[in-house]
């Protein structure tokens, strides 16, 4: 309680540093599929299958896999903008939003986010100043404290306020945007920030400026994000731990520089070789996999990852992989009947 | 654009912050307006000539004479010429501003509001409770408005505020489907998900987020529905159910002098003329508003 911080901080770290600041246990969620008023919802996407993970502290979990794998839909429920069909969430200790825990108003307070979008996302008809004081005053601050905090805010995210606090986000570039977006995420002084494609619609130049500014908050702020991207050089440079995801279920989880030399899983290696290499040699025109990932709606039994396999068993078609651990790093975790050793590194 | 960490030099950045409210930059935007400025003139000048009737008006819009019916638009003592029992048109059509603009604004208004909340409501909450709000309105959908006008108001009995009632309940379904329907469009952005993300309970959200995008097009709407309710309301007052004659009112006028189109067509027009210029520059200054609210711009 009593920690000293750089920052005017408010770290209730009830479980200390060793509790995993978010633990996710079988999250759930299909999405019925509708093909008319009257027809019987006989149909499901398996969106997000038994997702489990926790998060440490201070750390940063990286979310990667293909489009449509179910990484946004894992932050949305994380976030309860859409309600789980059934999984546990525990957030520093407390359930989230269950009897003695901690209520879902107090959990948002601690939970930020930030969108891929950076123009769907702030309101056309706020001046970003407004926007980034509104969750405040929604909390009880009074409007003078928010707007002076929302000025310091968009301060530290490089916007001066004399110049931008009141302008409308048309009136702004995409990188500056995305910066109001966090520093309206920031503005609750949040513990946990996810991060869904945040960067993904900058270019290069401006994403970098923005992951470094996201690295200077969060050593500033003690803050855990959970990152989540499809780019892999991203997530290599944000990420202490990644979690890789297919058709709405975690195939690996591990320390990034493990995933990234030992992965273990078939998917996994597939998308880490899909990485452009920046050695004209290395380059090559082979696809690393084959087909599209099968229709979530109603997956077939075993591994889900069957078709496109080129190792594929007997076995992977009739029982679906649990998440194991494999090789000798701790926590290194794969959803794979094939046992595979960990390649040596290169 | 750039991605700018340091203040840069660009041209149209705003050296002082401003501190300009939303809505009078709304009225500074409408100013350079022509079309809008004109239809406002319009309209003062009608409200003005309504609500000080007894001082401007030239005549007694009760008083009738046997002898100077019908009179051309022109002559001598009636400018605007005289209705079928010799009533000053001038005087009849300043007084009916009154009445006309009542029941013109007025159920519009009041739809507006009560449409408004309720589609806001069925829109941003969604699943069972739109379900709920919307199959009711379209019960009100299944009749044509004028048939629906006439039994609500037959229901409720004659009278001007019973008109006003029924008129009313006619343009709240309208309403509230152009509010739902934008909010549903609204309420898919991903600024309402950071919204929700900040805890804040429905109503702020909507008061905040939602209703900013969403008045624009249904106070378009309802400008529209002016003229409208108008029409519908001397068609009330024809059949007995709203204004009573001698009361001077645009529609019963229209009504009353329509025996006379052939013979003087041009006065038997001008309740109808007026009518039209209403709504017209209702319509042009709904039209400017909106793009004046328009933040793009």
């Amino acid at each position: 309680m009593s920690q000293e911080t750089t920052t005017p901080l408010n770290t209730q770290d009830r479980g200390g540093p060793a509790q995993p600041i978010l633990v996710v246990n079988n999250l759930k969620k299909y999405f019925p599929v509708r093909s008319g008023l009257f027809a019987r919802e006989g149909k499901f996407v398996h969106a997000v299958d038994n997702v489990s993970f926790s998060v440490a502290k201070g750390k940063t979990l990286g979310i990667v896999g293909e489009s449509g794998c179910g990484k946004s839909t894992t932050a949305k429920l994380i976030a309860r903008l859409i309600n789980p069909d059934s999984g546990k969430m525990v957030f520093d200790g407390d359930g989230v939003a269950e009897y003695g825990g901690i209520a879902l108003k107090e959990f948002r307070k601690n939970l930020q986010m930030v969108f891929q979008d950076s123009f769907a996302s702030l309101n056309p008809r706020l001046t970003i100043e407004q926007t980034t004081a509104y969750g405040p005053t929604v909390h009880g601050v009074s409007r003078a404290q928010a707007f002076a905090q929302a000025r310091s805010l968009l301060q530290r995210v490089g916007l001066a306020p004399e110049q931008f606090a009141t302008r409308y986000p048309h009136e702004l570039s995409g990188g500056q945007r995305q910066r109001v977006n966090i520093a309206r995420a920031l503005a609750y002084q949040p513990r946990l920030v996810i991060l869904d494609e945040a960067v993904a619609a900058l270019d290069k130049s401006v994403q970098a400026q923005v992951l470094n500014l996201l690295q200077e908050l969060k050593s500033e702020r003690q803050l855990t994000y959970l990152f989540i991207s499809h780019d892999l050089h991203v997530v290599h440079y944000m990420s202490d731990e990644v979690m890789v995801m297919y058709l709405g279920q975690v195939v690996e989880k591990g320390p990034v520089e493990r995933i990234f030399s030992h992965a273990a899983h078939p998917y996994t290696r597939a998308l880490l070789s899909a990485i452009p290499s920046m050695d004209p040699a290395k380059r090559t025109l082979k696809s690393p996999l084959e087909g599209d990932p099968p229709n979530p709606i109603n997956p077939p039994a075993g591994c889900r990852f069957q078709d496109r396999c080129p190792l594929v068993k007997d076995i992977c078609r009739s029982v679906s992989p649990m998440l194991a651990p494999v090789g000798v790093v701790y926590d290194h975790t794969v959803a794979c009947h094939l046992n595979l050793e960990p390649p040596p590194h290169e | 654009m750039r991605d700018h960490t340091q203040p840069p030099q660009s041209p149209q950045a705003p050296q002082a912050p401003q501190s300009v409210g939303y809505w009078r930059a709304v009225l500074r935007r409408l100013k350079h307006e022509p079309l809008a400025m004109l239809s406002a003139g319009v309209l003062l000048v009608l409200v003005i000539s309504a609500v000080f009737a007894p001082w401007l008006a030239p005549g007694d819009p009760f008083k009738a004479s046997m002898l100077k019916r019908l009179m051309p638009i022109g002559s001598p003592g009636y400018l605007l010429g005289s209705d079928e029992l010799g009533r000053d048109m001038l005087t009849r059509l300043m007084y009916g501003a009154r009445l006309s603009l009542v029941m013109g604004v007025v159920p519009v208004f009041s739809a507006f509001c009560i449409g408004t909340t309720l589609g806001l409501f069925a829109g941003y909450l969604g699943g069972r409770i739109n379900m709920v709000i919307m199959r009711i309105l379209d019960i009100f959908y299944a009749f044509p408005s004028v048939l629906l006008a006439v039994a609500i108001s037959g229901a409720l009995g004659p009278g001007l505020s019973n008109s006003l009632i029924a008129l009313t309940l006619v343009f709240v379904p309208q309403i509230v489907r152009v509010a739902e329907s934008v909010t549903t469009q609204v309420r898919q952005l991903d600024y309402i998900e950071a919204a929700r993300m900040s805890g804040a309970n429905a109503f702020s959200i909507i008061r905040v987020h939602v209703l900013g995008s969403v008045l624009g097009p249904v106070f378009v709407y309802a400008t529209g529905l002016l003229s409208v309710s108008m029409i519908l309301a001397s068609g009330l007052s024809f059949l007995g159910l709203g204004v009573k004659p001698p009361e001077p009112e645009w529609g019963l006028m229209l009504n009353t002098l329509r025996s006379a189109i052939y013979n003087k067509p041009f006065v038997a027009a001008l309740p109808g003329a007026f009518i039209f210029l209403t709504s017209i520059a209702f319509n042009l200054l709904a039209d400017g508003v909106r793009s004046a609210m328009d933040i793009k711009k």
